[in-house]
């Protein structure tokens, strides 16, 4: 999936934390609780959505690449892809 | 409710003093329980509250059974008293036997004590001369002053004594403290009636218990036999008296927890009926309170059920009276809720009708802690111990615990358990699970591409660490690389050259890990040590800081004016629900405007760098903190490049726009009230009867309260000149929020660093950790280096629980309820209420 680019991460995620954060209050049971379980899934989903969206458009276009030793090179060289 | 009369004329000082001494018999009696080693165990059932009648009749018993048990128990004391008396008594014939039924030859006493040579009766040949009569002093003492009477003693009596002295074979108690020691007896013989006062004398300030010792064997044995049939007698007695004392300490066990319940009601009960004040007829009780309006039918019908119960011929009702007070605040919580709830009023309590962060703060606060505190392992391990608090939760001896700390974790378990259960998430996000990234993808970063590229090749001229040559001819050469690798300790990997970078890790932090090595290797994080065996790779990480701080700092930025505009926006409820439609315009607008032509316009540009510019312009990346910077001075810098085209003529709109909006914030509200009291003056001719107040309640008359008087009905209302006073402090006021809020918009967002810093502090913790306490224990491959890991494993468990999940889960829980109470909740919160405290018989605050 790293090598498919952007588009298949953004949309499995956008659409499970929009299940989460949209569809997910409409089921929930009514009871005294409800506003505040609904409460909790719209900013769970929005919190947890916007980190994983920063974590991932940081990496988007890196600036630099890892620096690495000259033993874990060869290491990596002949054992990954 | 009246205030004016002295605690000690209420109606109902006598029972109340009636109540605290029958607490104070209970405690007697709760005291004589624990000396005899029982415990009081819990009130199972809920008691009600006595009648007077109940109330008298436990009073009279409860006495009784005082009164008692402290007969028994002295009658117990003495007679234990009396019991060790004669076995000591016993005891000093028995071994005095054997040093009077010796004959002639005194010379060897069993314990040479005595001293021999040099007193002249010790002649056996001069005893035979000796005409007088021999007496006898016996007696016990205590073991540490037998030296000391040993030789006063002999200075005394200059000899003429001889002294035995002996262990008792059993120890026993000592009367006056209790502990049971080997008394020593003696048995001291002596020649004339002098003599044997003053020694008489000295035993006596030794306090020595001496007793008659009869002079002829056969008294003795007579004595003896007495005293045995006496100490059998007395054993007898002395146990029915236990038995007795048992039975009485039973009673009391199964009385005392139901008296001390309901004598603990009545008192509280009569407290508050003391608060009340009388009618004028003398005739019934008005009392003042507040209610919360959903309740009031379920109040009336309390009212009704204890007017009917009672059998009084009047009915108690209730009625609703307009007050100028400010009521309290009630939020309605469950166990779930209640946690964060008081994490919210531990700053302050919620105004009257004020929004409530606490719903928001269920989620958001274990989020801020787990952004700096994110980690698998330790969050799964947080998330597992909360876990098991709240499924016992209904376990007696959980909620009953003593230990203060232990409370107050158990109170905050759906608290710990929420921030674990995020910091496994962002655990996952950051790639760290004690301290060790997971491959859940394949990395995105191609080792291999960039070893084939040609610059790595032998021949290049390129310097040691920079590698920014476009891709050229594609010979692969890998014995040339290997060479080229031997002689570079380290290279970068470069992401211009196609192949090597495929593309952002889909979750999270890209680990470019080691597949089968001891532990997982990141490429970006990693330990520095090199191990013996060539087989295992341990990388070096130089650069690994580099790309998390840049992601880590951006991010808690981003993420503290998303937090911050959240709070500007809660302000919106506010002024909507109290009616002040004039704030939205004159404050929530230039809020915003402020936040957002500033900080939102920040965040645009960390946004728009990310996916704007790939790593063919690396060299020529513009920096995004000194453009901000330049923004602000209007200036520009030539080697800066600008990110857009337009960027400057933008900038300068957006911060006109800024500082445009703080006058507004500044001036808006006061002038509107201004003139609208102006207005409203102009309309109205006579005096106003109530004027506007800024105060939350709107509409409110002065109360006609009992408790009110003439005096305070009026200061009340508000004066005409003192409107103008008014208006300066309302602009002073409004200066104040203007410069807290736009000076707070910048250093709240940099206070919103600490994420990044306290984030960065634990993973350098977690993996400092790892790498010199665990990888101690992956020395070696053998049986050996198994058992070695056991103990090394129990240091590492130890040192992370207590330094890495106690210690960070503090700090980072102290940092995260700093940002929600300064920098989130002074957006909009004002918490200046106080708590409604409704009367309760709450049966868990017995102790």
């Amino acid at each position: 999936m790293a090598y498919g680019g952007l588009t298949v991460p953004i949309i499995v995620m956008s659409v499970f934390w929009g299940m989460v954060g949209g569809v997910l209050p409409w089921l929930v049971p009514k009871g005294p609780n409800r506003g505040v379980i609904n409460t909790m899934l719209v900013t769970c989903a929005v919190c947890c959505y916007l980190f994983w969206l920063i974590a991932i458009l940081a990496q988007l276009n890196p600036l630099f690449g890892p620096q690495l030793s000259n033993e874990t090179i060869w290491y990596l060289k002949s054992h990954w892809p | 409710l009246n205030p004016n009369v002295s605690a000690f004329q209420r109606r109902f000082v006598g029972e109340v003093r009636r109540c605290e001494e029958m607490e104070k018999t209970f405690a007697f009696l709760r005291q004589e329980l624990r000396v005899a080693g029982r415990a009081l165990g819990p009130c199972q059932d809920n008691p009600r509250a006595p009648v007077a009648r109940e109330a008298l009749r436990v009073q009279e018993q409860s006495e009784q059974l005082a009164q008692e048990l402290r007969e028994v128990s002295r009658n117990h004391a003495s007679l234990r008293g009396r019991l060790r008396e004669l076995r000591q008594y016993l005891h000093v014939l028995r071994e005095g036997q054997r040093f009077t039924s010796l004959p002639a030859p005194l010379g060897s006493p069993p314990r040479p004590r005595a001293l021999s040579d040099r007193e002249p009766i010790f002649d056996p040949s001069l005893h035979q001369h000796l005409d007088r009569k021999i007496n006898f002093v016996a007696g016990v003492i205590h073991p540490w002053r037998v030296s000391a009477f040993e030789r006063l003693l002999w200075r005394a009596c200059r000899g003429y004594l001889v002294a035995n002295f002996v262990e008792m074979p059993e120890p026993m108690e000592d009367p006056a403290t209790g502990e049971s020691i080997t008394w020593v007896i003696f048995l001291i013989s002596y020649w004339g009636e002098q003599i044997g006062q003053k020694i008489r004398k000295i035993s006596d300030c030794f306090h020595c218990h001496v007793y008659p010792y009869p002079e002829s064997e056969a008294s003795r044995a007579d004595t003896m036999n007495r005293l045995h049939n006496q100490i059998q007698d007395l054993s007898v007695v002395l146990e029915e008296t236990e038995q007795y004392l048992a039975q009485v300490l039973d009673k009391v066990m199964l009385a005392l927890p139901t008296w001390q319940v309901q004598v603990h009601k009545m008192k509280a009960i009569y407290l508050i009926l003391n608060q009340c004040s009388f009618d004028v007829t003398e005739k019934c009780l008005i009392a003042e309170v507040w209610c919360p309006v959903r309740d009031l039918t379920q109040v009336q019908d309390a009212l009704r059920q204890g007017s009917y119960k009672s059998g009084s011929s009047v009915e108690c009702f209730v009625q609703r009276i307009p007050t100028s007070e400010s009521p309290p605040t009630l939020i309605r919580t469950n166990k779930f809720t209640a946690g964060f709830q008081s994490i919210v009023d531990a700053y302050g309590v919620a105004s009257y009708q004020e929004v409530n962060p606490a719903p928001y703060a269920i989620i958001t606060f274990p989020f801020i802690f787990a952004i700096m505190f994110g980690d698998v392992g330790h969050g799964l391990v947080m998330f597992l111990f909360a876990l098991w608090m709240v499924l016992y939760e209904n376990s007696p001896s959980l909620q009953q615990g003593s230990n203060e700390i232990w409370q107050t974790f158990f109170e905050g378990r759906y608290l710990i358990l929420l921030m674990g259960a995020f910091s496994i998430y962002t655990g996952f996000i950051y790639n760290e699970c004690f301290s060790k990234a997971t491959v859940i993808f394949p990395s995105a970063w191609s080792v291999a591409t960039m070893a084939n590229h040609s610059s790595w090749r032998w021949d290049s001229k390129l310097p040691v660490t920079s590698a920014r040559v476009p891709a050229c001819t594609d010979s692969p050469c890998s014995a040339h690389s290997s060479d080229y690798l031997a002689t570079h300790p380290s290279l970068t990997l470069d992401p211009n050259v196609t192949g090597v970078f495929q593309g952002p890790y889909p979750f999270g932090i890209d680990p470019v890990s080691v597949p089968w090595d001891m532990g997982w290797d990141p490429q970006w994080s990693g330990p520095e040590s090199h191990l013996p065996f060539c087989r295992q790779i341990w990388s070096l990480a130089t650069n690994h800081l580099n790309f998390l701080n840049s992601f880590k700092m951006k991010m808690s930025v981003v993420l503290g004016i998303v937090h911050m505009g959240f709070g500007v926006l809660l302000g919106v409820f506010n002024h909507v629900h109290f009616q002040q439609q004039h704030r939205l315009v004159l404050e929530f607008l230039p809020e915003m405007v402020f936040l957002l032509a500033l900080f939102g316009y920040l965040v645009f540009l960390i946004f728009y760098k990310w996916i704007k510019f790939t790593p063919a312009d690396s060299r020529v990346a513009p920096s995004i903190l000194i453009h901000f910077i330049d923004m602000f001075l209007f200036t520009s810098n030539p080697d800066n490049l600008p990110l857009y085209q337009g960027q400057v003529p933008v900038q300068m709109v957006l911060v006109v726009l800024a500082l445009a909006s703080v006058p507004v914030l500044l001036l808006g509200t006061p002038l509107y009230l201004y003139c609208r009291r102006w207005a409203m003056k102009l309309h109205h001719a006579g005096p106003v009867a109530v004027a506007e107040q800024e105060a939350l309640l709107d509409g409110q008359e002065a109360g006609n309260s009992v408790n009110t008087s003439k005096e305070d009905l009026e200061s009340g209302g508000h004066s005409p000149d003192a409107e103008h006073m008014d208006f300066s402090e309302i602009f002073m006021h409004q200066a104040i929020h203007t410069i807290e809020y736009c000076l707070g918009c910048v250093s709240n967002t940099a206070s919103y660093l600490r994420l990044w810093a306290l984030s960065l502090a634990h993973a350098q913790l977690s993996e400092v950790l790892w790498s010199m306490v665990m990888r101690n224990g992956f020395v070696r491959l053998s049986y050996v280096g198994g058992v070695v890991l056991v103990p090394v494993f129990a240091a590492f468990a130890v040192l992370t629980v207590a330094i890495l999940l106690v210690m960070e889960g503090l700090s980072a829980f102290l940092h995260a309820l700093r940002l929600h109470w300064v920098e989130f909740q002074n957006k909009f919160y004002v918490g200046g209420g106080y708590k409604l405290c409704p009367f309760a018989f709450a049966p868990d605050s017995w102790e």
